[in-house]
């Protein structure tokens, strides 16, 4: 290994140089995530957009399905663009992505027991109290 | 041996695309976030953490609404302010989302100008970042007093299911809590970024270690979850 760095640093002195730079940038971070102002600034155009679209849906008043598609899509939508680009999730390496963004998904297992559990809780009190809507 | 740490951590940043990569980043005993720098990475686990609390909140709320046998109140009708004479549903609410997405359109700028060592539009824009969530908390202040004067109780409202009232001061309120220290945080590394801590790599003076800007994309990282949690709020509490 030390055999290997010294050869290395003896021919390309300039590849060792390069290492060195990216190495110190891993680890201070001295340059960081840099990404052109545009992209943010046309990031933050999309979550005024969809953010006024999901007004809309409660403004016009729609129903049943169609609105909660509608909430459903303009929320992941937003919290898409805000996690990949303004948290700069895109950029990071993939075993930081994974590990953070998987275990909220499996939430969704605790979403489903609950959503079983509310209805037998609901035909409970509708066959105990008789009021049901 | 200190050369030898150093060229096994050049070697390890090499891995192949995709799940593979994954997996030799987790394998045997060596640190996962291979280019990640252990404060963001805290901070992530972090955030990872509290979006489960958050889930919790918003799951026991969905449970509530959708066990009752008593209508749930209209978001839509509850939020509704008037203005002249019209009366407009939610519009609060859609107001409160517009201030928060701005701040977080200010705080990514300011991670970017503090990568730039600019350390005056850094420390501003972080500044307008907080005065945006100062307005958020303010107008959720105004919120919680209208809806209280309404006679809007933990254990009961005028307009049906009595867990409304518990969800939404349970939920708003932690999220207004979480606003709020992100006001402080802010603040506080703003006044960091305005004296040129990081610059001097100056020692802060509670854990003796020296600033790097990459605090600034730290607190943006918080920030941004604020933001991210009420995007999920918007939608399942005031809109669905």
């Amino acid at each position: 290994m030390t055999n290997a760095a010294v050869q290395v640093e003896g021919q390309q002195p300039s590849l060792h140089i390069h290492l060195h730079e990216a190495l110190a940038s891993g680890v201070s971070h001295a340059k960081g995530q840099q990404h052109p102002i545009t992209l943010y600034l046309v990031v933050w155009g999309w979550l005024f957009v969809l953010s006024t679209c999901s007004y809309l849906v409660d403004y016009f008043g729609l129903h049943g399905y169609l609105r909660w598609s509608l909430i459903l899509l303009f929320m992941v939508l937003k919290a898409g663009l805000i996690v990949a680009v303004f948290m700069h999730m895109a950029w990071e390496r993939l075993a930081l992505a994974y590990a953070i963004l998987l275990p909220p998904v499996l939430v969704l297992v605790f979403v489903a027991i609950m959503v079983f559990e509310s209805d037998y809780t609901h035909l409970i009190r509708v066959i105990s109290f008789g009021s049901p809507t | 041996m200190a050369e030898t740490a150093l060229t096994d951590t050049v070697a390890s940043t090499t891995r192949p695309a995709g799940l593979r990569g994954i997996a030799a980043d987790w394998s045997s005993d060596q640190r996962a976030f291979k280019n990640v720098s252990w404060g963001k990475a805290m901070m992530w686990i972090f955030l990872l953490s509290d979006t489960f609390i958050f889930s919790c909140f918003l799951l026991s709320y969905m449970t509530a609404r959708m066990s009752t046998t008593v209508p749930w109140p209209n978001p839509s009708e509850v939020f509704a302010l008037t203005i002249g004479d019209k009366k407009i549903p939610l519009i609060l609410i859609a107001i409160m989302t517009f201030v928060l997405i701005s701040s977080s359109g200010t705080m990514a700028m300011a991670v970017n100008f503090g990568y730039r060592r600019d350390r005056a539009k850094t420390a501003a824009l972080m500044l307008a970042t907080a005065a945006f969530g100062a307005t958020f908390v303010g107008m959720q202040a105004f919120e919680w007093t209208k809806l209280i004067m309404e006679g809007v109780r933990p254990w009961g409202n005028p307009w049906g299911a009595a867990q409304f009232g518990s969800s939404f001061f349970m939920i708003t309120g932690f999220h207004g809590t979480h606003v709020t220290i992100g006001v402080i945080f802010l603040i506080a590394i703003a006044r960091k970024v305005w004296r040129g801590d990081f610059d001097v790599e100056r020692r802060g003076f509670f854990t003796s270690r020296k600033g790097y800007y990459e605090i600034v994309e730290i607190t943006g990282l918080y920030w941004h979850f604020v933001d991210l949690v009420w995007v999920f709020i918007f939608a399942f509490f005031y809109l669905w």
